[in-house]
């Protein structure tokens, strides 16, 4: 009976859900690698304008030019290597807007949860108070305060999401405040703070890892959006946001401007999502 | 604790927020470069016509004063003059309301059919194919935000197989009999079929977009206690009793499965008329948030700050229900 196929229930989402983690991890490698080696990889200078060459179809249907593999925008600006070049701007905002946004609001959440009293108060009213603005508004505005550039989008990330993490850890630092081994360590001669930093930020992290991931894929969406609505950098710079702002306006003479911009973005976000759940399953010990 | 107490309690928590929403949308917005009433003069305009029009507005008193006048005024529903179009910013915001309302509770009712159908599905056929070909759409629906369903929504319905608008709230050509800017309701009130198609297909993929992250949502919870009910004594005496599998669960075990749900989805469809914003911009959609985002790109300043108090008003409101509802529902919570 040992070579009997596992067929519960249990193995199957397991396997499925070890699937999914090396497919995600898979393809944002290899979006590191080609952020990373650019302008080796990409065929072309992606703010190389040529009017002769606008709206090029991609590589097989009829009317392209060779070495445009995936086409031209309006201006002639090759769409492949615009691609890579983009990817280099949304992982560097998913590492840095995640990162910071991930201690920033851990951090609010662990003095909240564990410390309780008026801090908790304060920072929970502070919570009510960002969850009453509509998100995508708040980071517009932001953007029109601060200018755009690279740093004003990884501020305004910042400011809007720390309350995702302040939220969940908060609750989770409440939860394992209440448990014995908090009281032991206390008893102990442990102080508040190493008992904070020492025993319940090591048993909240899993968590974190998971709301980390999952921060990244919208840190992108958010770049996406603001670069959409033309306020993430200059507008020369390849962004895949302001590439779909332009593909959307031309969606009918040149479908591939949007298309593959789109499914960059697409798959990038789907990634970043499944990681999340992937290694939330992981740390499940239910499930494992 | 007894019903008034918790609704006055969370009245005033609700009143503190809105006043925090007011200061911190207030001074942000103060920091923002470049002048607004340079902006709306002509280029030949002299430092003197730039001072009258600043004191028409206020803008050359201390900021302390400015939100004092401001808050004074928006107590007393004035929200000031908006600087690019000139008229009041209660009207305007007033006028463009009832789009955004109507896109909001169109997505959600779409996201509760989707979600209820994938539920209910699932849990008719538990255990098969099709509940994990369900699992997995709904995966996907819930790691995709609604601004790149959108995207996806106009390739497909509006390039690929042309059936739906992608842009705009009605057809411009056609002649508007409404006396209000609920068109999507007029329309069916004052029985015109033509107009009332045309509004659905100019919102059908904004709304369809705003809805698929929250069916998945809807789907997941519903399923979940769906099939925690199935295993209930009560649903196993209908059971013996020789009702069929599909009747059990729409009759017997929805009815028990559905509150846990109702609470999420209030909540979760505050998030969705924050989605609106962008949504709107993505279909040209002339709703709240497209007015917000030109406000914004326009150092409109009166009128960004009647938009984000009213969204936040309204989040707020949404919650406030919410809660309140599920006191009433939840005897627990209520004797407790």
């Amino acid at each position: 009976m040992a070579e009997a196929k596992p067929i519960d229930g249990r193995s199957l989402v397991r396997r499925r859900a070890g699937l999914r983690l090396w497919l995600s991890a898979g393809w944002l490698t290899l979006l590191c690698a080609v952020a990373l080696f650019a302008p080796w990889i990409a065929p072309k200078d992606p703010l190389a304008q040529d009017l002769f060459l606008g709206r090029l179809p991609p590589f097989w249907v009829q009317g392209s030019e060779s070495g445009y593999w995936l086409g031209t925008d309006s201006l002639g600006r090759d769409v492949l290597s615009r691609i890579i070049y983009g990817a280099r701007l949304a992982l560097i905002v998913a590492l840095v807007a995640g990162s910071v946004t991930c201690v920033i609001g851990a951090m609010f959440g662990l003095l909240a949860g564990f410390l309780r009293g008026w801090v908790d108060m304060v920072i929970s009213r502070l919570i009510d108070i960002w969850m009453a603005f509509p998100p995508v508004l708040f980071s517009i505005l932001l953007i029109a305060v601060l200018g755009p550039g690279l740093w004003s989008i990884i501020i305004a990330i910042v400011v809007i999401d720390w309350t995702r993490f302040a939220r969940v850890v908060r609750a989770e630092a409440m939860a394992q405040g209440a448990m014995d081994y908090v009281a032991s360590a206390r008893v102990a001669g442990r102080g508040r703070l190493g008992t904070m930093l020492r025993e319940i930020l090591p048993n909240v992290l899993p968590t974190i890892v998971v709301l980390l991931t999952l921060e990244m894929g919208i840190a992108v969406i958010v770049e996406a959006i603001l670069s959409f609505v033309n306020l993430s950098i200059s507008t020369d710079d390849p962004t895949w946001g302001g590439m779909i702002a332009e593909g959307r306006t031309s969606v009918h003479q040149a479908w591939w401007v949007l298309v593959f911009p789109l499914v960059t973005l697409f798959l990038t976000v789907l990634s970043f999502s499944q990681l999340g759940e992937g290694l939330k399953d992981r740390f499940d010990p239910v499930l494992r | 604790m007894p019903f008034l107490r918790i609704l006055l309690l969370r009245l005033l928590t609700t009143a503190i927020t809105l006043a925090g929403v007011a200061v911190i949308v207030f001074f942000v917005i103060r920091v923002v470069p470049g002048n607004p009433i340079a902006m709306m003069l002509p280029p030949g305009a002299t430092e003197a016509d730039i001072a009258r029009l600043s004191a028409l507005y206020g803008l050359d008193k201390p900021l302390v004063a400015q939100f004092g006048i401001w808050i004074a005024g928006v107590v007393q529903g004035d929200f000031g003059t908006s600087i690019t179009t000139r008229q009041p910013v209660l009207d305007l915001v007033l006028g463009r309301l009832p789009a955004t309302l109507e896109l909001s509770i169109m997505a959600l009712v779409m996201a509760c059919l989707l979600g209820g159908a994938a539920a209910l599905t699932g849990t008719r056929y538990r255990g098969g194919r099709t509940e994990g070909a369900i699992d997995v759409a709904n995966g996907m629906a819930l790691s995709v935000p609604d601004f790149l369903w959108g995207l996806v929504l106009i390739l497909l319905f509006g390039v690929l197989v042309p059936v739906f608008h992608i842009s705009g709230r009605v057809t411009p050509s056609l002649d508007l009999p409404f006396a209000t800017n609920f068109y999507l309701f007029e329309s069916l009130i004052r029985l015109r079929f033509d107009l009332w198609a045309d509004i659905v297909a100019h919102m059908f993929m904004p709304a369809l977009a705003l809805a698929i992250p929250l069916a998945a949502i809807i789907g997941q919870l519903l399923k979940q206690s769906l099939k925690e009910t199935m295993n209930l004594d009560y649903v196993t005496l209908a059971r013996t009793k020789g009702y069929g599998e599909t009747r059990v669960i729409l009759r017997e075990a929805l009815r028990n499965a559905a509150l846990p749900t109702l609470t999420l989805v209030g909540v979760q469809f505050t998030f969705l008329i924050g989605g609106t914003v962008i949504i709107e911009r993505l279909f040209s959609y002339e709703g709240l948030g497209n007015m917000a985002i030109d406000a914004v790109i326009n150092r409109d300043l009166p009128l960004i700050q009647g938009i984000v108090i009213l969204f936040a008003v309204i989040f707020t409101g949404v919650n406030l229900i919410v809660d309140l509802l599920y006191t009433v529902l939840n005897p627990r919570l209520r004797h407790g």
